[in-house]
């Protein structure tokens, strides 16, 4: 819990270092200038597909961890289940175990009462306070909007998404909770699809465990099972629900019951995991007194898995075969061609060059594939082919016209190419020259 | 059928208490909606009241063309958004287009962001006064010039090609182009045979005569020069290349404009657009790629 949420309030606070003109917050959601930026990864908004391969990359690895140990995402990492155990911990804190909390509730109201009760939501709000902030960090740089924060002079759209965070957060783990995994989550809906009886999930050996009863010191054991019905396991789940009715929809692994359970038979000196972590299966086995197995390769693991190396390849072949140049270009549909006077032929083309790095560029733009061909770029100024600047981490947009003679097909195609003047690195495009009407 | 409210009804399966709603044996069950839910419910109807409030909500049909609704306690309307908005468009164009009064059209040309503004600006323009006759992708038809070609009537230089737009040509306004080809209606069929020959052949580098020559050089030299490369000062088209106007560049053609010779008028702009925008056309005209 405490991993995670660390992860959660000191990621935007992490520097990463770009260069002169940008943004130096290893994860930055950059929306005003439309740049998203993790560690060395930076992305442009028509690169969304990388994002894409990201959520499918975070699906297929849910679907995979559940398949092999079931809701682990649900127990350990999902933030509702993250700030609930919080706020429970703040609750405990201040309200003091379930049995006294229970007294409490019952109560009337008292200035003890009353205190503790305030206590607790304020902490909650506040906890829900700084959540809501450092959401707008990975939006903002941290350490600029820090200080705005301080001095309250905070733009609007800011101060709107930390109330709402603030709001969800008090509201969802403070008082939906459990509900939130029963109603609201889609995803707890869906992944029984995802378990099989090889799965990893909380079981309640029952063949140990039956039949149950109340154990008074000094009787024995023979005869009866290791449960004694204390119903810890109950009390302690945030779900509501008793284990030992065997797996059921609302169970989101956290593992209470098993510490809470273990806790109890240690104190009774018997044996740990009454309730544990077990695949279905085994406990088939066990009932024919068979040896336990666990068995990571099946066809739905492997399955899982290899859509995970598939997509994790071709992103990675992606990021790293990025170039740090893009170019675009668009041959005029109006007019195809323009006639000139002395049987020349001209085309026009509207080409982008996407400066993907952080220092200012120059470009060349030739072309290969039409003969006798003259490349102009227009614009004001000092502007050649050989020419071409773009700012750094932007658009140079240039209208450029390619004049030669008639061809023999009346759609040529060619090629043209940006280099970078300095680094040498190369990038290009197809695109055609007409010639004629077909 | 309703049944007395009095007894409740359990179904024996779930243990749920129905409504006591029976239809063909099948029982509804009575599961209200979940608390959150019906919060959640009240909380908008809540919220929907602050709304009408805060924001203009419910129309009144009055006002000019039932537009009419209460106001809202911010008094926002989308039509007030509209507003400030082309104000503040407007605004930023304006100190652009002081700039365009200010300065020549040459100077404008050698700097980068009014030259692009210019191109946007005149392409808009474009689309609304001219796209009609040139064509959208001013390409033009039989009779309305390809402006994105280099074979021009009046002048490819920027000065020419705003000239041109802002007095126009063969209009009333005083300093309009004008020209006249005159026609040479009784000419010998055997000249007119002779003088088109000789013109086909200056695009088409076929054989003439030398009489045809000769006949060219006496009637249609003064206007359309040496070798029919044409003379801007006169509008006379060059007729020694592949672009042609008003009539196809072979025998008929030509006969027929040397008889009953076609002139083109294109209106003049000035007073029907300022002086910023007409500047602003004639740079995305010369950005065509013909430009001189
Ligand atoms: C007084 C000047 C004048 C004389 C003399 C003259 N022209 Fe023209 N001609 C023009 C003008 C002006 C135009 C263009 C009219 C327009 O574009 O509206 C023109 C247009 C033409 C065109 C049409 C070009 C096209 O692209 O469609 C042809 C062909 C032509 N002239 C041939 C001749 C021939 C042949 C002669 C001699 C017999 C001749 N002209 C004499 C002024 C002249
Ligand atoms: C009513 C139709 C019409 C409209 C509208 C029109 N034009 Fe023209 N334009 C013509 C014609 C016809 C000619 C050719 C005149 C001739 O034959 O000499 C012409 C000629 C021109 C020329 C000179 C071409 C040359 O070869 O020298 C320019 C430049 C031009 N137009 C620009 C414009 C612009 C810019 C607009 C919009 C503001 C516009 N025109 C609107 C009909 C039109």
């Amino acid at each position: 819990m405490f991993i995670t949420l660390g992860i959660y309030y000191l990621a935007p606070w992490v520097r990463w270092d770009r260069g002169f003109n940008a943004p130096d917050q290893a994860i930055l959601i950059d929306i005003p200038n439309s740049r998203a930026y993790f560690f060395f990864i930076e992305i442009w908004p028509q690169e969304v597909y990388y994002i894409t391969g990201l959520l499918i990359i975070a699906a297929v690895g849910l679907f995979f961890v559940t398949s092999l140990f079931g809701r682990a995402w649900c127990g350990y990492i999902c933030p509702q289940t993250v700030w609930t155990d919080l706020f429970v911990w703040v609750e405990r804190i201040f309200q003091g175990d379930r049995q006294k909390r229970m007294k409490l509730d019952q109560s009337s109201l008292s200035f003890n009462k009353f205190w503790r009760k305030l206590a607790t939501h304020l902490t909650w709000i506040f906890i829900g306070l700084i959540t809501g902030g450092a959401w707008v960090f990975y939006y903002n740089d941290a350490p600029t909007l820090m200080s705005q924060i301080l001095n309250f002079d905070v733009p609007w759209s800011v101060t709107g998404w930390i109330i709402a965070l603030t709001g969800s957060t008090y509201l969802l783990a403070g008082f939906g909770r459990e509900q939130v995994c029963n109603y609201m989550c889609p995803y707890a809906r869906f992944q029984s699809a995802m378990f099989d009886e090889k799965s990893l999930i909380i079981c309640y050996d029952e063949s140990r465990g039956e039949p149950r009863s109340p154990f008074k010191k000094g009787t024995s054991w023979q005869g009866r099972g290791h449960c004694i019905d204390c119903k810890i396991c109950v009390h302690v789940c945030p779900a509501g629900i008793d284990i030992r009715n065997g797996l059921q929809m609302e169970c989101i692994a956290c593992g209470m019951c098993i510490d809470a359970c273990n806790n109890v038979m240690d104190k009774l000196s018997l044996p740990r995991g009454l309730v544990r972590y077990d695949t279905e299966l085994n406990q088939k086995l066990l009932e024919k007194n068979r040896e336990k197995k666990i068995n990571i390769w099946r066809k739905r693991t492997i399955f899982y898995l290899s859509i995970l190396l598939i997509t994790s390849s071709i992103m990675f072949y992606g990021l790293n075969s990025r170039s740090p140049i893009e170019l675009h270009v668009l041959h005029d549909r109006n007019p195809m061609f323009v006639q000139l006077k002395a049987h020349k032929i001209r085309n026009g083309y509207d080409i982008k060059i996407l400066n993907k790095t952080h220092e200012d560029k120059v470009y060349a733009l030739t072309v290969s594939g039409l003969e006798r061909a003259e490349i102009k770029v227009l614009g004001a100024g000092n502007i050649s082919p050989e020419n071409l600047k773009v700012f750094a981490d932007s658009v140079g947009h240039f209208r450029v016209f390619l004049t030669s003679y008639k061809q023999e097909h009346l759609r040529q195609n060619l090629t043209f190419y940006v280099e970078d003047v300095k680094t040498k690195i190369i990038q290009q495009k197809n695109s055609i020259f007409v010639s004629g009407k077909e | 059928m309703i049944q007395d409210d009095k007894d409740k009804h359990i179904d024996e399966f779930s243990g749920i208490e129905t409504t006591g709603h029976e239809w063909d044996g099948i029982k509804e069950l009575n599961n209200p909606s979940p608390r959150w839910w019906v919060w959640l419910f009240i909380v908008t109807i809540v919220w929907a009241i602050g709304y009408w409030y805060v924001y203009p909500a419910w129309p009144t049909f009055s006002g000019d063309g039932f537009r009419g609704g209460t106001q809202g306690r911010i008094n926002w309307t989308q039509y007030k958004q509209l507003e400030e908005s082309q104000n503040e468009i407007l605004s930023r164009r304006a100190e652009n287009l002081e700039q365009f009064q200010k300065n020549s059209i040459e100077d404008v040309m050698k700097h980068p962001q009014l030259f692009a503004f210019a191109v946007a600006g005149g392409k808009s323009a474009f689309k609304e006064n001219c796209a009609g006759c040139h064509g959208s992708g001013a390409a033009g038809a039989r009779g309305y010039p390809n402006l994105n070609d280099d074979d021009w009537l009046w002048g490819g230089s920027i000065e020419n090609i705003y000239l041109t737009i802002k007095y126009g040509i063969r209009t009333d306004n005083p300093k309009t182009r004008a020209s006249t080809m005159p026609s040479f209606k009784g000419m010998q069929e055997e000249d007119l045979k002779q003088i088109a020959a000789y013109v086909m052949s200056l695009s088409k580098g076929w054989r003439y005569t030398a009489e045809g020559k000769t006949k060219y050089e006496q009637m249609c030299l003064f206007c359309h020069g040496q070798d029919g490369v044409g003379n801007p000062s006169l509008g006379a088209a060059n007729i020694s290349d592949s672009i042609w106007l008003h009539v196809e560049d072979s025998n008929p053609g030509i006969v027929s404009q040397i008889e009953n010779p076609k002139h083109g008028v294109m209106p003049a702009w000035e007073g029907r657009l300022d002086d910023a925008t007409i500047k602003q056309l004639a740079i995305y005209v010369h950005s065509l790629g013909g430009g001189e």
